[in-house]
């Protein structure tokens, strides 16, 4: 006996074949074939659908199709460390009378080549305290920092050329400029003295690089400019193009493995 | 006997049969291999033959396994009847929805093993030997209940069987207390599986406490429906009798889960496109589509619409009694249930992703030929089950044994000790 | 009941006979299948596929790893490599902020974390995505968009926002990993052992930035462009399989020196500091300037800040 068979005390009774076909009419039913026939076929219709789905290909030069890396942009990446700030190393200089006692380690400002000790050449020229634009001589600086009501000689000192001077009339050398900014700039003053402000290299639990104003902002023209961005990442369609053969050539055979291949080649 | 005895003579019912069977066991063998040569290939280049990417990081694989729990869930709409209510009707038969829910779990956990990145690490899911994340990690949670479950059923199936092998009752002091526990233990499954999604706050498609209730829901208007299918195949293919009673009591018990199933969803449509917040839009790319892309938007607007149809023909006795309709609406409840569970709610849960793009997504033919290799195991694993499990269910091993005995009686020295059945 | 004979001879080929299989057959088998795999299990082999997960390892164990690590990039890179497991020090909690004012979109950061850290190039994985925004709508992730490439920026409609890993004090990947393989270190980093993930994905699931990524594919590191500065937690190459995210850097930071992001940004748009001292620019920014932070009804707290420094 079947453990798990009904007893057949409790069967419906009478047997006969009418009862018997109505209890299993289920059974005999022909319905089910053809609907698993037409649910097969739609099933396997639409699997098809997707898989022969072909990607739509980006025109040419379509950004984010391509994969690139920093390999690709040696003048951003080549150099170590273009520009990390001073170090310990570069103490600054003495300070200037009038100084605040905390000094920054600054680099060096980025002087264009031999044009300092400025006093080599203006040791010689009187001084001219008429506001006007230049001729001759530093006509290549275009003066747009405030151009309307400033002009050289409110930063330059007149007489020591190799000094800057503040709107007190106190001298500081190039090596503080900071605090020649700080005059009008206050608060980027105060951030850039707790790091907040500018480029930061070197130890966050130690010695901070510090840069000049001058090495990020031109102080005759301090807006940056705009630049190229590095190039977006690729798409996720794209991700893999040299093996795009792997998953989208599976699915559209043939075809897509040619472009792939292409692709991988063009790279 | 011993187990190894019991496992040889299981094992020469299953290498029994004509050659429809070896047709359909054939085909079943032929998808492995196709399955298992791409999954070969996934494991040579990785999950980059699939289309999942960062963006959506989950898809065909994690959606067939959802699907799946619920199947596996539902063997609960053949137990609760026939161990609760004692109903002789589905009690013949509550060891199908065993064995449907036993290779339902297996599918599901070859659908989350081809998944994994790194499938030489799955020990490190294994609690005392690896490390597992528990109580904190709701996949911990589903990889122990989801074994438990399997363990269940397992020990439950393997019982039965090897008493009727034997000819003798189950024990029902071993069988009824495993048999009510598993009834928790399958709402528990697919709760814990639901709670994996509901408890991701970055996904807000996900994130809501409705998503637990829809998937019981769901689950018990799919599983059922597949069984239905499955046992009037297996009344065509072997002498099985199975009762219409039984049939329409569980297509009337899915009948409620429908109407569930499309109230819960109905309130979900409510709640997001009433309130129009940022998090309507993984509705709006499945129904409408978004900034040109639409590629699910026929498969939701099919599932609504299977769902709903399948729901009216289980609605009214009369197409729920007709057999033509009954297996009409068991197709669709089981396509719309299907499209839900893959592509209603893995994918728009990741589209567009936690920083806005939208990546859409689409199987790769490596993805789908590794599905259709597990499901054959999945139906393989049935199939074989089925035929240990159905002669000793219709009496023919008992009697066949019965026949055995009697004629080997006339050959001991010591005849008569062997009565005949 | 009619019972089985027990142990009789079967004459007739009833399919009701069973097959009996002998019992010592049976354990010489598994046997012999044990002590080969036994066999082949020699400490490297073991440390190399059953390894333990890292916070269980013993100092030792620490250092063979890493020398077994070292010996792989070795090979596969032909170069030598220094391999790190250093801790987190003591009272450092690990801050960021960001200056939405004067980020530019210029995507260098992008690359020198790529360089940094030894992300893949092939299949292409980057630690930060910088989302371009439009100034009319404000912070708004669905109209962001991460492919922007003009001739040029800043565009003057638009501003950029920078995206990575927020560090999150309660972050919502460790809470979902199945097997541990990610944790928060106690200076505040949200570290993955390499060795132990499994690459369910889980973690990137759960995420709400979008910030882990995953080595679909086998990464691919160039030799002459890898930095052979590494930290087993952090810029180690990666197997394939894996999940991976930026670790502040973590093979710089705890050796107190600034991540590559914020030192390549030219207009200094990126802080960092230990936000438990009051004197550094990351405690500073969150007392003088209003910072916030991503998604903030997530309860994530991040530690990474977002702020308008003009």
């Amino acid at each position: 006996m079947s453990p798990m068979s009904s007893d057949p005390s409790t069967d419906a009774p009478g047997t006969d074949t009418g009862a018997a076909d109505q209890e299993f009419s289920i059974a005999r039913s022909n319905a089910l074939i053809p609907l698993l026939i037409l649910f097969a076929v739609t099933v396997f219709g639409v699997l098809a659908v997707i898989v022969r789905a072909k990607p739509v290909e980006p025109p040419e030069g379509t950004p984010a199709t391509k994969a690139f890396g920093p390999a690709d942009f040696p003048a951003v990446f080549g150099a170590a460390e273009a520009l990390t700030g001073g170090g310990a190393a570069d103490g600054g200089s003495a300070a200037s009378p009038g100084a605040p006692t905390v000094l920054f380690p600054v680099p060096a400002p980025p002087f264009s080549e031999g044009i300092f000790p400025c006093m080599q050449c203006h040791e010689g020229i009187p001084p001219n305290p008429e506001r006007r634009v230049l001729e001759g001589m530093h006509s290549d600086i275009v003066l747009h920092h405030d151009e309307e009501h400033r002009w050289c000689l409110d930063c330059h000192d007149q007489n020591d050329r190799n000094q800057l001077r503040l709107a007190s009339g106190a001298l500081l050398p190039f090596t503080e400029s900071y605090r020649l900014c700080g005059q009008c700039h206050g608060t980027q003053f105060r951030d850039w003295k707790s790091g907040i402000h500018g480029k930061r290299t070197g130890y966050w639990s130690g010695s901070k690089r510090y840069l000049l104003c001058v090495n990020c902002h031109n102080p005759h023209h301090p807006r940056f400019a705009a630049l190229a961005p590095l190039p977006p990442p690729v798409r996720p369609q794209y991700l893999h193009p040299a093996e795009a053969a792997v998953g989208h050539a599976a699915s559209a055979s043939g075809s897509a493995a040619q472009e792939g291949g292409d692709a991988a080649d063009a790279r | 006997m011993g187990p190894l005895t019991f496992i040889a003579t299981s094992a020469r019912f299953a290498l029994r049969g004509g050659k429809a069977y070896w047709l359909w066991v054939g085909c079943l063998l032929a998808l492995i291999v196709w399955g298992g040569l791409a999954y070969l290939d996934q494991l040579r280049h990785g999950l980059i033959v699939t289309n999942m990417r960062d963006q959506v990081s989950w898809a065909f694989y994690i959606g067939n396994f959802t699907f799946l729990v619920g199947v596996a869930a539902a063997a609960v709409v053949l137990v609760i009847p026939a161990y609760i209510y004692h109903w002789k009707p589905i009690k013949e038969v509550a060891i199908l929805g065993e064995i449907l829910a036993i290779s339902a779990i297996i599918m599901c956990m070859l659908f989350v093993a081809v998944d994994m990145g790194r499938p030489d690490r799955a020990w490190h899911l294994i609690p005392g030997v690896g490390r597992m994340n528990f109580p904190s990690s709701l996949l911990a949670w589903d990889v122990l209940v989801l074994n438990l479950y399997l363990f269940l059923n397992l020990t439950i199936v393997t019982h039965l069987l090897y008493r009727g092998i034997q000819g003798r009752a189950y024990n029902t002091r071993l069988v009824v207390p495993l048999v009510l526990f598993s009834i928790p233990a399958a709402v528990g499954i697919h709760t814990v599986t639901a709670f994996l999604y509901a408890g991701l706050p970055g996904r807000p498609y996900w994130n809501a406490s409705i998503l637990a209730p829809r998937f019981l829901c769901s689950a018990f208007c799919s599983g059922p429906a597949i069984m239905l299918i499955l046992f009037q195949i297996l009344q065509r293919t072997t002498k099985i009798a199975i009762k219409d009673e039984a049939i329409w009591k569980v297509a009337e018990l899915m009948a409620y889960a429908m109407f569930l199933n499309l109230l819960l969803l109905g309130a979900e449509i409510f709640k997001e496109y009433y309130s129009g917040t940022e998090h309507l839009i993984h509705l709006q790319y499945l129904f409408s589509g978004v900034r040109g892309h639409h590629a699910l938007v026929p498969y939701a607007w099919t599932y609504v619409g299977c769902g709903i149809a399948a729901f009216l023909l289980f609605l009214f006795p009369a197409t729920r009694r007709n057999v033509f309709t009954l297996n009409l609406g068991c197709l669709l409840i089981y396509a719309s249930v299907y499209i839900e569970k893959g592509m209603g709610l893995v994918i728009p849960g990741f589209t567009p992703d936690t920083l806005g793009e939208v990546y859409e997504y689409t199987p790769t033919l490596h993805e789908l030929r590794i599905g259709a290799g597990i499901f054959s195991v999945g139906f393989l694993v049935f199939t074989l089950l089925c035929r240990i499990a159905v002669p000793i269910l219709t009496g023919e091993f008992a009697a066949a044994r019965a026949a055995a005995a009697e004629k080997s009686s006339h050959w001991l020295p010591h005849t008569g000790s062997a009565p005949a059945g | 009941m009619p019972q089985m004979p027990a142990d009789e001879p079967q004459r007739d080929a009833e399919a009701t006979e069973p097959l009996t299989l002998s019992r010592r057959d049976f354990l010489t088998a598994v046997g012999v299948a044990a002590a080969g795999f036994l066999a082949g299990c020699t400490p490297e082999v073991r440390e190399a596929y059953f390894a333990k997960h890292f916070l269980e390892l013993s100092p030792k164990e620490v250092e063979a790893r890493l020398a077994r690590l070292r010996a792989d990039c070795s090979r596969r890179f032909g170069q030598a490599v220094s391999i790190s497991a250093q801790p987190a020090q003591p009272g450092v909690v690990f801050g960021y902020a960001l200056d939405l004012s004067r980020c530019i979109g210029c995507r260098r950061c992008v690359y020198a974390c790529v360089k940094e850290n030894n992300q893949s190039r092939d299949p292409q994985i980057q630690w930060i995505r910088v989302l371009e925004m439009e100034k009319d709508k404000g912070i708004d992730f669905e109209e962001a968009n991460p492919y922007y490439n003009p001739d040029k920026v800043p565009d003057p409609d638009h501003f950029y926002l920078p995206v990575a890993c927020q560090q999150c004090r309660n972050p919502q990947c460790t809470k979902v990993c199945p097997v541990g393989a990610t944790w928060q270190e106690p200076d505040g980093i949200v570290v993955i052992d390499y060795d132990w993930c499994i690459g369910c994905r889980c973690c990137m699931a759960a995420c709400p930035y979008g910030a882990r990524h995953f080595n679909f594919g086998e990464p691919e590191v160039p030799a002459n462009e890898l930095n052979p500065n590494l930290h087993i937690l952090g810029n180690r190459p990666r197997p394939r399989g894996v999940v991976e995210k930026c670790t502040f850097c973590i093979q710089r930071t705890r050796a107190g020196r600034y991540p590559a992001c914020v030192e390549i940004c030219p207009v200094g748009a990126r802080k960092f500091g230990n936000l438990l001292d009051p004197e550094s620019e990351i405690a500073r920014i969150l007392h003088e300037k209003r910072v916030f932070v991503l998604k903030a009804e997530l309860k994530t707290e991040p530690k990474f800040y977002y702020f308008y420094g003009i």
